[in-house]
């Protein structure tokens, strides 16, 4: 490893900002129970309130960890920056997948999802790339939809096909 | 001598042809699952669900309760073979089953590692068998405040047993419940925290959740170290598997021992991780050669492994008697009951005896086949583990996302899993546990129902928890749980300040 990619950001950064996040979210459940009504109705406990102290409990438990996440400091890291970029690399393509299955269906998207994976992450030569992200969409389509009867997302190419 | 008859009528539903080659197809996959890093028990059972939902729900749950036991197998054999844990509750088995592998002793260590789960198991079993039964014809006169303080304790035990801090398990569960809360209220039929968003309106699927979580997450964690090419290799042969046996007799109190924390720590809901880690701890200081323990000793491997299995196996018991799943895969498994239109908790074993029998008969024969399939096949099932990561990541995110699909044929739910999924991979690295929040969410629902039904009875006063004997002992166990690490820290200070 060399020297830059040990660097990253803190391990207390991170705990600091999750707690926040938790305690934001209780915020907005607080707020939506109380929306929802928290007191007694004519039919006995109102829809919020039950969630109103889970939202309550929350945001208690997230100040309290807050307090943790303070006062240690370890100096950990973590993640190396590079590391980080590991990560990022399936997050976004993963997200423009699952992005775009609402326009061009489970299985193209699966297709190029799983092709640009092995070629870009993988560095797989093309034959055993396509080999993969053509064999595994179609096993699918096999196993779920003739097998298992379980429909599956389709775009145009399908309709096309007359799948 | 009733429950006799159903057990044996419960074998002759788990022989019929078609149950036996669920078991077998269930067994494989699960062992691919436990041996596949992302993909475990848990989220392997969420994805396959929606795959049973045409089949007979005793059909269903018996190949769905096979992928849970080769998962718990087959997370042994990458611990034994590789030094990787495929699954949390395999990581105690690392410690001694690796070395052992470096010794050239990778035979040894896997029969060791199989046997001692089919033991733990199988004594998990026999406990379900004759204790199940008992609880639910107790649980039959529960009331609503009965009810919401067994949930009490269950997640109270979350508290005080799990290793994480005590205000991270709060946080993770409290949001748990918070997202079963969203959509529409059970009792007044009133919308409630969906802020306009239409696609809330049923509420967030656990199912979804388990997906992103556990699958998605782990995936992520897994790219933090790249994607390193990974091998091995492996023979096992009767010979070796002879021998072990010959050997293990002289491990009975160790077995026993683990056996018996693990059925405790897999009823309440701490789960196979803690007690594999448990039991392996306590083997370590009380084993004559307890010193040579994380050099390779075989009873470092029995006692982890004993007691993971029998955790896992009795996660069931209070699955099918009282409705409250004791592992996140158990309450993935009660989840699937409820889509297959049953209804958990104790009325099971009077509603649905075929049901009930036929998977506590599909958990003695799955298991017996689940030793024999990892057995013979565990050249095969390491050899997966020479594909490199860079196919099988994308494939199981694949997998991931069909599953998440198809569960209510939405194209948001798969998003949502990605959510989830970044979610889960935070948590974890900050050490939030997920489990608390996934058993949340599923149960969620049931607990308000139980609290705001309890609190209609009494005209609102907390008194009614506290109303009878059954009710007050019952909650009084769940704050002893919840505040189980205080009270430690309290004695051992008084034990220090007294010596």
């Amino acid at each position: 490893m060399t020297e830059r990619s040990e660097r990253g950001p803190a391990h207390k950064t991170l705990e600091i900002g999750m707690a926040l996040l938790i305690g934001v979210f209780g915020l907005v459940v607080i707020f939506g129970s109380l929306k929802a009504g928290i007191n007694w109705g004519a039919e006995g406990p109102r829809a919020g309130f039950f969630p109103f102290y889970i939202g309550a409990a929350i945001v208690v438990a997230s100040a309290i960890n807050l307090w943790h996440a303070q006062r240690d400091d370890d100096g950990r890291l973590f993640a190396a920056w590079g590391q980080l970029r590991q990560v990022m690399s399936v997050v976004v393509p993963t997200a423009i997948y699952v992005g775009s299955m609402p326009f061009i269906g489970l299985y193209v998207a699966s297709m190029v999802f799983i092709a640009w994976f092995m070629r870009w992450l993988g560095g797989y030569r093309w034959l055993t790339t396509i080999a993969v992200a053509v064999g595994m969409p179609v096993l699918t389509y096999l196993v779920f939809e003739r097998w298992f009867l379980v429909p599956l997302p389709k775009g145009p190419l399908e309709d096309w096909l007359g799948l | 001598m009733e429950e006799l008859a159903n057990l044996f009528h419960g074998f002759a539903v788990a022989l019929q042809p078609y149950n036996i080659m669920l078991m077998i197809i269930g067994i494989t996959l699960g062992v691919i699952i436990g041996v596949l890093p992302g993909l475990g028990g848990a989220n392997g059972v969420a994805i396959l669900l929606p795959l049973t939902f045409s089949m007979p729900p005793t059909s269903a749950i018996i190949m769905l309760s096979c992928i849970y036991w080769g998962a718990l197998f087959g997370g042994a054999i990458t611990s034994i073979l590789f030094n990787i844990p495929g699954e949390p509750w395999s990581v105690a088995t690392t410690f001694d089953g690796y070395p052992m592998a470096q010794q050239g002793r990778p035979g040894e260590a896997l029969t060791a590692a199989f046997t001692s789960s089919f033991v733990g198991a199988l004594f998990a079993v026999i406990m379900i068998t004759l204790v199940a039964p008992l609880v639910a014809g107790f649980a039959l006169r529960f009331g609503p405040a009965e009810k919401f303080a067994v949930y009490f304790l269950a997640f109270c035990s979350f508290v005080g047993l799990s290793k994480e801090p005590p205000f991270k398990t709060i946080a993770a569960m409290m949001m748990g419940f918070a997202l079963a809360a969203v959509g529409l209220d059970s009792i007044t039929g009133q919308l409630r925290l969906t802020f306009g968003v239409t696609e809330l309106l049923n509420g967030f699927d656990f199912l979804i959740a388990v997906i992103g979580l556990f699958g998605i997450g782990e995936i992520l964690l897994t790219m933090e170290e790249g994607l390193a090419f990974r091998g091995g290799n492996a023979t096992i042969n009767l010979r070796v598997v002879l021998q072990t046996w010959r050997e293990l007799p002289a491990y009975w109190m160790t077995s026993l021992r683990s056996c018996l924390i693990g059925c405790w720590m897999g009823v309440t809901p701490a789960g196979a991780t803690p007690a594999s880690f448990m039991s392996y701890g306590i083997a370590k200081r009380l084993a004559r050669r307890g010193n040579n323990f994380g050099k390779g000793e075989i009873e470092g491997v029995i006692a982890p492994e004993t007691a993971a299995h029998a955790a896992g196996t009795s996660a069931l018991l209070p699955m099918l008697s009282l409705g409250v799943p004791g592992s996140p895969t158990a309450a993935v498994l009660l989840g699937g009951l409820l889509i297959w239109g049953l209804q958990p908790g104790p009325m099971l074993f009077v509603e649905q005896k075929e049901f009930v029998w036929g998977l506590i008969a599909s958990m003695y024969l799955g298991n017996l086949a689940g030793l024999l399939v990892v057995l013979t096949c565990v050249p095969i099932f390491a050899a997966i583990l020479r594909v490199p990561f860079g196919i099988i990541a994308p494939l199981i995110l694949v997998l991931c996302a069909i599953g998440a699909y198809s569960v209510h044929n939405s194209t948001f739910d798969v998003m949502l899993m990605l959510v989830f999924g970044v979610l889960g991979y935070l948590l974890k690295k900050c050490n939030y546990p997920l489990a608390p929040l996934v058993l949340a969410i599923v149960l969620g629902d049931k607990a308000e129902e139980a609290f705001r039904q309890s609190l209609l009875g009494s005209q609102g006063s907390l008194g009614v928890f506290f109303s009878n004997g059954l009710v007050s002992t019952i909650m009084a166990l769940g704050l002893v749980a919840l505040f189980w690490s205080a009270i430690q820290e309290g004695y051992s200070r008084l034990r220090t300040s007294m010596a």
